[in-house]
């Protein structure tokens, strides 16, 4: 129920938010009859209304998780954002064990084979991603070996 | 017209048959087959993660295709097996089949079930593909009838039927269709070239590419879900022993294989419907004829071959719509029309007169496909049902590697990488809060397409809204449109689904 009304609500705000910014469109010389904004405009009152329908006719409550899983969840996204930053300065070796390590963690509180998973994936897929599939990855960075 | 046929046909078969491209189609069915099988990793996301990697490998268009339909036909193959053996799954479709295979597989009929299935799925794709062959090309003829106004009319049809059977509440499918729709919209405005929703961020310029998206919303929220679950609810699963083939029982299934087909491919054919409704109307047909004796529910081999035969020839006939109108019918279509998109093939019917070796070298290779599934998935199935042994704290962190190396070595930016996350995110709050995805991908995939085919209108109209209400064709799809969001409402009482079987 709340979870519904919640969303609904956010979506109002933020469809309300598009609308907005859909009449900040700069119009164009080349103009048509119906221009840049009125599809945007469109969708947003469509959603607006979704969402309305959302606060007042809720569905049951999802089962959400309790708050040890969300703080799971929020280290994987934290974890998957730091991976994405590390890709490129730290090569593909290094950056993908530790990042394979902690999910696999994640989902099974078992750490040696956790570990022994990071450094396999990290592994086996780059020979499978840089001798088979012949992507251009780089291992490790620049002079560290 | 039938000499036509076969004219392309052979044209077709000369693509196919090249030792590179059957090395491909092989290559397709195998990891296919092993995507569906896997439980958690369905035929959607399988073919997510694996086409920027296609795309890196610089495939030509053909060949490209010929790989991701083959995966494509796998999967659904591939399905199969981790519905019998572990009643997980691994799709929306593939739900109807552990209604009967769990319980044959719990009997000890494991094998059995394995092989009814696996002949139902080929007897399915295969008369799909024919069937594809004959009416692709018919449609194609009647897509040239469609202005603006009529296509405009079709994508809305797709988001409403999609959307209306997909979804348990029509006010969440709809919002799930404006978020990829409002997503669309960011980036530079295909007539007047001005950027919109971009607040001045450069990596906007271009919109959100819509393999991030998917890869996001279906592999990543994936990864979320299992984090949540710890890969608690892969259930047991059932032995498997002795495959042989059960003559008996194929014999006494071949009617419903082939009413199944039937039933599957027109669901498949009707845009936005797909797979689910193909395999769900297959399944309930299928009860009603038999009936109480059919004892359909407790292990019935009536009750595999199916929905695995309506499954497959949805999946099939869901080419229909995606080939000649750019309309995908499922989310794998959905997949796979994006898939299109980045090799830079525009669907529709002029497809089928500029590109005749794309499509006819495509069907060919289906047809080739399915025996070279039948054989991987019926005397060799001992192979793939090993891979159901994969434990998810390796194949999820190896699906979320795989995910990001993939739109890294597409794009190369942070960025995308980052919103790729962002999407995961997004991904996992929308099903938690039983808002389907599919809808949101396909506005992202459809959303620059249908407002040019509005705002082309309004331009032939001079603004005159009423233009879009002019031809039979769209009077025809709008009634159609409003008919597929509303009439799900009335009728989900009367086609509840069946809930799964618990042990």
């Amino acid at each position: 129920m709340a979870s519904d009304r919640v969303f609904g609500a956010v979506v109002i705000l933020v469809a309300l938010a598009y609308i907005a910014s859909a009449f900040q469109i700069q119009a164009s010389f080349m103009s048509d009859p119906m221009g840049s904004k009125t599809f945007p405009v469109i969708i947003g009152v469509v959603a607006a209304l979704c969402g309305g329908v959302m606060v007042f006719k809720p569905d049951e409550e999802p089962d959400w998780p309790g708050l040890a899983t969300v703080g799971a969840l929020a280290i994987t996204v934290v974890v998957m954002v730091g991976y994405a930053y590390a890709l490129k300065p730290l090569g593909f070796l290094i950056p993908t064990a530790i990042t394979a390590t902690i999910l696999s963690y994640q989902i099974q509180n078992r750490p040696v084979f956790a570990v022994l998973t990071g450094l396999g994936l990290s592994i086996g897929l780059f020979v499978i991603f840089k001798y088979a599939l012949g992507l251009g990855l780089v291992p490790v960075p620049k002079g560290w070996f | 017209m039938d000499m036509d046929i076969l004219a392309n046909l052979s044209v077709g078969f000369g693509i196919a048959l090249s030792p590179y491209t059957l090395m491909l189609a092989v290559i397709g069915c195998f990891l296919g087959t092993i995507i569906g099988a896997l439980p958690g990793l369905g035929p959607s996301n399988g073919v997510a993660i694996l086409i920027p990697l296609t795309f890196t490998l610089g495939l030509d268009a053909t060949s490209a295709l010929v790989l991701m339909t083959s995966v494509y036909y796998g999967a659904m193959y591939g399905g199969r097996i981790s519905s019998i053996l572990l009643n997980i799954p691994g799709d929306e479709p593939a739900l109807m089949t552990t209604l009967d295979g769990y319980p044959m597989a719990k009997q000890g009929r494991a094998g059995d079930a394995l092989v009814i299935s696996g002949v139902a799925s080929f007897v399915g794709a295969f008369l799909a593909t024919v069937g594809l062959m004959l009416l692709a090309p018919l449609l194609a003829n009647v897509a040239y009838l469609f202005g603006p106004a009529e296509y405009f009319a079709l994508y809305l049809l797709a988001f409403c039927t999609l959307g209306g059977i997909a979804s348990n509440n029509q006010a969440k499918a709809a919002l799930a269709s404006c978020i990829g729709l409002g997503i669309a919209m960011i980036g530079l405005d295909n007539q007047s070239g001005m950027p919109r929703f971009t607040y001045g961020n450069l990596h906007l310029m271009d919109g959100v590419d819509f393999l991030v998206a998917i890869v996001g919303l279906f592999a990543v929220a994936e990864v979320f879900f299992f984090i949540e679950s710890h890969g608690k609810n892969t259930s047991i699963g059932v032995v498997l022993d002795k495959v042989r083939v059960p003559w008996r029982d194929l014999r006494a299934c071949t009617g419903t294989m082939i009413r199944a087909s039937g039933v599957g491919f027109v669901a498949g054919v009707l845009p936005g419907a797909g797979a689910s409704l193909g395999s769900f109307l297959a399944y309930m047909s299928e009860k009603s004829i038999a009936g109480a004796k059919g004892k359909f529910g407790t292990g019935a081999p009536r009750g595999v071959a199916a929905p695995e035969a309506g499954n497959n020839a949805a999946a099939g006939g869901a080419l229909v719509p995606m080939l000649t109108l750019g309309v995908p019918g499922s989310g794998t279509t959905a997949v796979l029309l994006a898939l299109l998109m980045t090799l830079n093939i525009t669907p529709g019917p002029t497809l089928f007169t500029d590109r005749p070796d794309v499509v006819w070298g495509l069907i060919a290779s289906l047809l080739i496909a399915n025996f070279v599934l039948l054989a991987m998935n019926v005397p060799m199935v001992k192979i793939f049902v090993k891979v159901l042994m994969v434990p998810p704290a390796v194949l999820l962190p190896g699906v979320t590697m795989i995910s990001f190396v993939g739109i890294y070595s597409l794009s190369g930016s942070y960025f995308d990488l980052t919103l790729m996350v962002a999407f995961g995110v997004l991904g996992y709050v929308l099903r938690k809060l039983d808002i389907p995805t599919v809808p949101v991908i396909l506005g992202i995939l459809l959303g620059n397409n249908m407002e040019d085919a509005l705002r082309r209108a309004m331009i032939l109209s001079d603004g005159d809204v009423s233009f879009l209400f002019s031809s039979p064709i769209s009077i025809g799809l709008w009634v159609a449109a409003v008919a597929g969001f509303i009439a799900p409402m009335f009728l989900r009482g009367v086609l509840k689904k069946p809930q799964a079987v618990t042990d």
